[in-house]
């Protein structure tokens, strides 16, 4: 059975130390919900496990093999929505979506775009440009990626954003079936997100330095440890 | 490799769709060329011996126009962080944007360059070499671009950095491009020149990809 596990990870941004020895551990049918006030390093950790931000230190692990010993692998199982709804304006909402599926190895990517724009409820909106497409929908549309081109580890980054009461429950379903699935689910949120089992982790629990002052002479210390790392 | 077909289309589904981009790049370098007999006077003469170098540096001109786009709004709507989480390799995908831009901005120059050279009054034996070495160069043009436009993205006003950057890079390209239409036109064999040519273009095909991908990379951080 496969297990995604990060260990001991420290994240810098500029000169900030967002979090430092975190540990994570998430199994098959697994959720992890990531909390924590703003600038907590909800988002760069998403970003570390999708690979788009490398780690000061520590290791991300799948089944136990180091993700950074093979990028590849470990990019074709992520499925990252982040904030940017990636909405190109003049391909309607289905030519948007046939596209990232066809990226990810999709056989037949427009009928996996149009069920997938059915699961999340706008079929309507499949030969409408993007430019047209309200905020939720575009949200929608940007979801429905995760069902046209399917991955083994969802993460979400605050993915109901925008999205209306009737929709965050369809997706909380979505979310639901995947882990019956044996799928990995890991999201961020500020709203309340149904995932029963789930497991959270609070990212000020990792924050290094809660004092300001502190945090800079504390920042300049372990600038200077890193550097006698070879 | 029909991921990488894949993301030609896109581009270039978008580029015609959003129309301007192609038009204006030929536009600009049509009314470019045609400002010289304005201000060098019509003397035939004078013209025929400056055409080469005026098609070639209009050229560099009207490709770099659309560079800044290149990358800017993938970055903007985020599809570029989803490019680089695909399966399909980062370099690969830079490979492709270029190829679709370099379909879009350059192919329309090569065949608008024959046109501006019986304006400029150019030798007839120039013109089939005009065509050869544009067809060579702007590749060229397109893939040091992306060099430039991937390292300018998310920069403020990154569209006069980039040139700033970029035309330095482009001087042995107009070198060879323009001396090889010179070459031909005095009677001597361009072959030297075209070699050279190609020479920095299969140096550019491998190295400007990879280069771009770095940059970009650093970019989605």
């Amino acid at each position: 059975m496969p297990v995604f596990a990060g260990s001991e990870l420290t994240c810098l941004r500029g000169d900030r130390l967002v979090f430092t020895g975190l540990e994570f551990r998430i199994a098959p049918g697994g959720a992890l919900v990531l909390l924590g006030p703003n600038g907590s390093g909800k988002s760069s950790l998403l970003r570390v496990m999708a690979g788009l931000l490398k780690p000061l230190r520590g290791t991300l692990g799948w089944d136990g093999v180091p993700v950074s010993d093979d990028p590849d692998a470990h990019r074709a199982r992520v499925q990252y929505v982040g904030h940017l709804d990636a909405v190109k304006p003049v391909l309607t909402a289905v030519e948007n979506l046939a596209f990232w599926a066809a990226l990810a190895g999709a056989a037949d990517p427009a009928a996996n775009a149009r069920a997938a724009l059915d699961r999340l409820g706008v079929p309507h909106i499949a030969g409408v440009p993007g430019r047209y497409l309200s905020a939720g929908q575009k949200r929608r549309l940007n979801l429905a990626r995760l069902l046209a081109a399917p991955a083994a580890l969802w993460l979400l980054d605050e993915p109901t954003v925008a999205l209306d009461r009737a929709a965050i429950a369809l997706f909380e379903g979505l979310i639901a079936e995947h882990r019956a699935q044996g799928g990995m689910v890991v999201l961020s949120t500020h709203t309340d997100i149904a995932t029963p089992g789930g497991e959270e982790l609070h990212l000020d629990d990792f924050t290094p330095y809660a004092d300001e002052d502190d945090a800079e002479e504390a920042g300049e210390g372990e600038y200077e440890e890193e550097g006698t790392e070879p | 490799m029909s991921r990488f077909l894949r993301l030609v289309a896109r581009d270039l589904r978008l580029a015609l769709r959003q129309g301007s981009d192609a038009t204006i790049a030929v536009m600009f370098f049509v009314l470019c060329v045609v400002l010289f007999p304005f201000g060098v006077g019509p003397e035939p003469n004078i013209l025929a011996r400056i055409a080469a170098g005026v098609i070639w540096v209009a050229a560099l001109l009207a490709s770099l126009l659309s560079l800044e786009r290149l990358f800017q709004t993938d970055y903007e709507d985020g599809s570029l962080e989803l490019l680089s989480l695909s399966s399909l390799p980062l370099e690969a995908a830079v490979l492709a944007k270029t190829l679709a831009h370099w379909l879009v901005t350059g192919v329309p120059l090569i065949v608008a360059a024959p046109l501006l050279a019986v304006l400029l009054n150019m030798d007839a034996e120039g013109f089939g070499i005009l065509v050869l070495t544009l067809t060579l160069g702007t590749p060229i043009l397109s893939l040091i671009g992306a060099i430039g436009a991937a390292l300018t993205l998310g920069a403020r006003r990154g569209g006069v950095l980039l040139s700033l950057l970029i035309l330095p890079l482009y001087i042995p390209v107009l070198i060879f491009g323009a001396g090889a239409i010179d070459a031909a036109i005095n009677g001597l064999t361009p072959r030297p020149h075209l070699l050279l040519l190609a020479g920095i273009l299969a140096a550019a095909l491998p190295l400007a990809p990879w280069a771009s991908a770095a940059a970009l990379r650093q970019a989605v951080e």
